[in-house]
């Protein structure tokens, strides 16, 4: 049971198989072109791999030599934007699955209203869709997708549209309408993933970067990208006693969770905040001492984030007013070994 | 090198014939002939002041170009650096743009309504002369499918032919009347060219055309004589375009009127006006 | 919510508003001399209308019967249009296959060619001795001098104006609707009915009317291939051509009443006719 997925479609350079239990949520992250929207189109029927099989329940969605269309799947895709049905009602749009499933106009309706309800959207239930507000219509979109009563649900960035006040209403909603669901949740957001989703995929440049439980990935992430959401620095290399080195050469004392051989593809991570800026190179420090070039600047409230390439140090606005940072300042970034975490990738 | 000028109409309309029978044809005539002096056998070829460099604008009706094309040749032989402009169209549209101030010199038009049209509005020097008639014939397609012998025939066959409202519709109401049989065409056309295109192709199991147009399609249709049609000829008119219409306009329409013109007139299908043997 | 004004969408497709419009103001200038091109003959056949005569004009029996038989056939080939240009808009608007550019060139083709020889082709097609004559024969039916033949005329020249624009329509609504709503378990079909045509709605409509009004002035297919006889194929451009030879005041007035219909049907279906969706 649950849901397996494995295809490849050349044009694309999509390689990629995942799978997920019975009742699961996966959230799929990753940068724009990695392949997110294709995998949704391959699940949902939209689009045809060249080589590859599915499994939803364990009814096949397509193999080598077979293709269940769309509409016999099971499978319901709530798309970025809403795209209710203008000239249906909301009520008529929530309607749409059980009527094209055959039942009355009557029977439908009323588990359609039984829907709206679940989304907390009684009352518009006789608006026109271009009446309504942009979180309105996400709202009836899920709804909607609802009725069908999908074995899988395929959610494309359900909060992206939506203004930042009505976002965490809708996230409390899908998360509560989620529950217990097979569900695949493609997001730019961490906070998505966390709340909604019970693991997490990374897909970059059309492959899995990463795969795991949604706390192993912000805890331990093995890609930059998700190292990136979680906002933490991530230093990939090849691991040394105490410590590893990276592509640039230059090492990194760290601690180990567990006993590490040297010379084993590793990570080490470390938390911006962990991070102390020099003017000037410290002398005798028994801390990493890292060289870099300011960036950029991202002010936020008491603190400033300074980014220096893929690394980042928080620190507070006084500090930086004092230090005189601008991008292109040459500094030196600090970090405790005791700061730093080193797994195995 | 006769450079036609055909109007923008004139390619829906080619073909277009509008005679209609001219009761007091005759005396028109024969002040045509005396104005002419061609009636006394004299050559229009001798010329008469056509200096060169001359040219004139010929309007005339559709069923008349391939005769009128030969006459123009002729006539620009005979008369080196004059021109003659030819301008085809159903007679109604030249009268129509005649009115409207086109530069003719010449018009012939194919029924008598139409030239009298112009008369009464004084765009036509002197009396217009008869020069031409043409008559109805039956059109049946090769091999005559429906075996259309007669007239009386045509009761039983899916007849095309003209709209009563043009010339050549007028001409088959003139002849039921004569012959006492009513026809029912499945179609009437607003003009000759529509019926003949129907015979042709075989939709119509007959249609009515001028004998002149049997004659042009020879190959392609048969041709069932109406010996009654001749008691109901129609009249082709030709006159000068006033008020300045040049001295080589009358010239011209000498040389239709003239032997050479009746020839070639007479050997496309049309018959001598009324007072010619 | 209630008693809040809706919000965007019924903005989205209201007029855009008196202000800023983003031309230059040459181009009102150029613009009114093109209106002021289709406008001026227009104008210049009201003028010329003999109005004392008028009613009488266009109440004969020969004129009633054009105009009746105009506006059935039309009606008729309208539907036949939308019957068969439904499916080969949406063909060749949402399926990819080898030769579509070629068969959307050729399906425009009556566009182009004169319509005299459309009614040629239509004549070699079901004529007597057409293709199809012997078939048709064969089976009793008779197309020629018919007015089933005026309607398949008026098909055949209007056919590309409700192809084209609902090829439009298709694309501009793009298939985005169509995939949410089989994921939704809609077949096919269901998606069809229920979705895509209901979405093109404006846009069927308007290439409707624009067939309907070509049908309407169709003249040189269907005296080619049908042609004229009072009642049964002579349609109002036809009588209106007929009546010239006769009665150039009669012609006129008619084709003031054939201008009369096909503004009074384009503005109807303007009117009646939903807000384009997105």
């Amino acid at each position: 049971m649950g849901f397996a997925l494995q295809a490849a479609v050349r044009a694309r350079r999509f390689d990629v198989a995942l799978s997920m239990g019975d009742g699961e949520t996966l959230a799929v992250l990753g940068p724009n072109g990695a392949g997110k929207s294709t995998l949704l189109a391959l699940a949902a029927g939209l689009l045809r791999a060249d080589a590859g099989s599915a499994e939803l329940d364990g009814r096949s969605l397509f193999g080598p030599r077979s293709f269940l269309p769309p509409h016999r799947r099971g499978v319901c895709l709530l798309p970025q934007e809403p795209l209710l049905f203008p000239h249906l009602s909301v009520l008529d749009n929530v309607a749409f699955a059980p009527r094209s499933a055959g039942e009355s106009r009557a029977a439908s309706r009323a588990s359609a209203r039984g829907w709206l309800a679940e989304v907390e959207a009684s009352e518009l239930a006789d608006k026109r869709p271009g009446q309504l507000s942009g979180g309105q219509a996400q709202r009836v979109a899920v709804a909607r997708a609802l009725a069908a009563r999908p074995s899988l649900l395929l959610l494309d960035e359900p909060l992206a549209s939506i203004d930042a006040a009505a976002a965490p209403g809708l996230r409390r909603m899908l998360r509560r309408v989620l529950a217990g669901r097979n569900a695949v949740i493609v997001t730019h957001d961490l906070l998505d993933a966390l709340i909604l989703a019970d693991t997490v995929t990374v897909l970059e440049e059309g492959k899995v970067a990463e795969a795991g439980s949604t706390q192993s990935v912000v805890e331990r992430p093995r890609s930059s990208f998700a190292a990136g959401l979680a906002g933490l620095n991530f230093v990939p290399g090849t691991s040394v006693p105490s410590g590893l080195v990276d592509a640039a050469g230059r090492r990194l004392e760290a601690v180990s969770e567990t006993p590490l051989p040297a010379g084993v593809p590793a990570a080490a991570v470390f938390s911006p905040r962990a991070v102390s800026v020099f003017p000037a190179a410290p002398a005798g420090s028994p801390r990493n001492v890292l060289r870099v070039s300011v960036t950029d600047l991202e002010p936020h409230g008491e603190f400033v984030t300074v980014r220096a390439g893929h690394l980042s140090a928080e620190i507070s606005t006084s500090a930086a007013a004092e230090l005189d940072l601008g991008p292109g300042s040459e500094v030196w970034f600090t970090v405790k070994a005791t700061a730093v975490t080193l797994y195995p990738l | 090198m006769i450079p036609a000028a055909p109007s923008p109409a004139s390619g829906m309309r080619a073909g277009r014939r509008r005679p209609r029978h001219r009761r007091g044809g005759s005396a028109v005539l024969a002040c045509a002939l005396a104005l002419t002096g061609c009636g006394g056998g004299a050559d229009p070829a001798s010329g008469g002041g056509i200096g060169a460099g001359d040219t004139i604008t010929v309007f005339a009706a559709a069923s008349l170009r391939e005769v009128f094309e030969s006459l123009a040749e002729d006539y620009e032989a005979r008369n080196p650096g004059s021109e003659v402009v030819l301008n085809f169209a159903g007679s109604s549209d030249l009268a129509t743009q005649i009115e409207a101030g086109a530069p003719a010199d010449v018009f012939a038009s194919a029924d008598a309504p139409t030239m009298e049209r112009l008369a009464e509005a004084g765009l036509i020097d002197g009396e217009p002369g008869e020069f031409a008639r043409n008559r109805l014939t039956i059109a049946v397609p090769q091999g005559n499918p429906a075996g259309v012998k007669g007239f009386a025939d045509l009761t039983g066959v899916r007849l095309v032919a003209c709209a009563p409202q043009v010339p050549c519709g007028a001409a088959a109401t003139r002849i039921q009347e004569v012959t006492g049989v009513r026809l029912s065409p499945v179609s009437e056309e607003p003009s000759v060219t529509e019926v003949l295109g129907k015979v042709i192709s075989g939709e119509a199991d007959a249609g009515l055309v001028y004998v002149t147009d049997a004659l042009a399609a020879a190959g392609e249709v048969e041709e069932i004589p109406i010996p009654e049609a001749a008691e109901v000829p129609n009249s082709y008119l030709i006159g000068a375009v006033a008020p300045d219409a040049p001295e080589a306009a009358q010239e011209f329409i000498d040389t239709v009127t003239g032997s050479a013109g009746q020839a070639l007139l007479q050997e496309a299908g049309f018959q001598p006006p009324a007072d010619r043997p | 919510m209630t008693g809040i004004r809706p919000l965007t969408a019924p903005e989205r497709v209201r007029r855009p508003r008196a202000g800023f419009s983003g031309l230059p103001p040459w181009l009102f200038l150029v613009a009114a001399l093109g209106a002021l091109f289709i406008l001026l003959p227009l104008a210049a056949v009201v003028v010329r209308v003999d109005w004392s005569r008028f009613p009488e004009l266009v109440t004969s029996e020969s004129s009633i019967a054009a105009l009746k038989l105009s506006l059935t056939t039309s009606a008729a080939a309208t539907a036949l249009c939308i019957v068969a240009g439904t499916p080969m808009a949406l063909v060749l608007a949402r399926s990819a296959f080898p030769g579509q550019q070629v068969l959307r060139a050729l399906v425009l083709l009556p566009l182009v060619l004169p319509p005299v020889v459309g009614g040629i082709a239509l004549l070699y097609t079901f004529g007597r001795q057409g293709l199809l004559g012997g078939t048709l024969r064969a089976l009793g039916v008779e197309i020629a001098f018919s007015t089933t033949a005026v309607v398949l005329a008026q098909t055949f020249v209007a056919l590309p104006f409700l192809v084209l624009s609902l090829e439009g329509a298709l694309r501009s609504a793009g298939g985005r609707y169509e995939a949410v709503a089989a994921t939704l378990g809609a077949s096919p079909t269901t998606v069809l009915r229920r979705v895509t045509i209901p979405l093109v709605l404006p846009g069927l409509l308007s290439g409707a009317v624009l067939s309907f009004a070509r049908a309407l002035g169709e003249f040189g297919a269907t005296l080619t291939f049908a042609g004229s006889l009072q009642g049964v194929t002579r349609t109002l451009p036809l009588e209106i051509y007929l009546q010239r030879e006769t009665d150039p005041d009669a012609a006129v007035a008619l084709s003031l009443v054939l201008v009369a219909v096909a503004v009074l049907v384009v503005g109807l279906a303007h009117r009646s006719s939903p807000p384009a969706f997105r």
